[in-house]
């Protein structure tokens, strides 16, 4: 089957961010196909590389990278939600005039018809929110 | 897109919080309006603290946000004319459909009269506008 992952929650403030993690990967080792995920609300924080979790804890923004890596996953982050919290890849920060970019590997921003699309083109739509 | 794919499915849009508060309510309304351009076939559904995302007379000039309740009357303008409303959720919170923005659509079809697009139904029956969807997504 053909997913698509929808993230609503930042990491570690809800488990909505690990459990899209964990159905991801369950899914993939399982054969099927995942479309694309795409960050939306504080789900945008998944997606930046300066996180520094306690060493003793989950890196959830370095497993979406591992993953993405592993299986060419398309991890996209919704540019509106990005600016109004300051996640910015290389492009976004000439654009915008800023100082410096954090995007993590393996992730993407762009629209939030890469959401639409993603819906269009999967069998099923899976929503991880609060 | 959907041109290239020529699929269209049936999109729900679901919204359970307050407008204000957090931001939900103004990143789902994002969503809607960008999802139009697909020309799929959208359904919009308010439940719980959700209707007071469509109630009339919003005042946020107390707690510096915009009062973002107008660009939901935009819905119409783009075909958008399946929004369902919780009947039980309104009379728990004492509400009545007098209490929400008057949104409407023209129909191309009969000489573009202008229609109510809000339809209030009672929790039952909105499983059914569920069961009836293909892809849904929960604000």
């Amino acid at each position: 089957m053909k997913f698509a992952i929808l993230v609503n929650e930042g990491p570690y403030q809800h488990q909505a961010a690990d459990s899209a993690y964990q159905f991801t990967r369950a899914a993939l080792e399982r054969g099927h196909e995942i479309y694309r995920v795409f960050f939306y609300h504080d789900g945008v924080n998944n997606g930046t590389r300066l996180a520094t979790p306690p060493q003793d804890d989950r890196h959830i923004t370095t497993l979406w990278s591992e993953l993405a890596d592993e299986h060419g996953l398309d991890l996209v982050v919704c540019v509106a939600a990005a600016q109004r919290r300051g996640v910015v890849d290389e492009d976004e920060m000439k654009r915008n005039g800023k100082d410096a970019n954090n995007i993590a590997p393996g992730f993407r921003i762009s629209g939030l018809g890469q959401l639409i699309e993603a819906g269009i083109q999967a069998d099923r739509t899976m929503v991880f929110g609060d | 897109m959907n041109e290239e794919s020529g699929k269209v499915k049936r999109f729900l849009y679901i919204n359970r919080r307050a407008p204000y508060g957090s931001i939900y309510a103004l990143e789902s309304l994002e969503v809607v309006l960008i999802g139009a351009a697909f020309e799929q076939d959208v359904s919009v559904m308010f439940l719980d603290d959700g209707v007071y995302q469509l109630k009339k007379g919003q005042d946020t000039t107390g707690i510096g946000m915009k009062n973002f309740s107008p660009t939901y009357k935009a819905l119409g303008d783009y075909d958008i004319n399946k929004i369902y409303v919780e009947k039980e959720s309104l009379e728990e919170r004492g509400l009545t459909t007098d209490d929400l923005l008057n949104l409407t659509w023209e129909d191309e079809d009969d000489d573009y009269e202008e229609k109510p697009s809000i339809r209030v139904l009672s929790r039952t029956d909105l499983t059914d506008v569920l069961e009836n969807q293909d892809v849904i997504l929960n604000f």
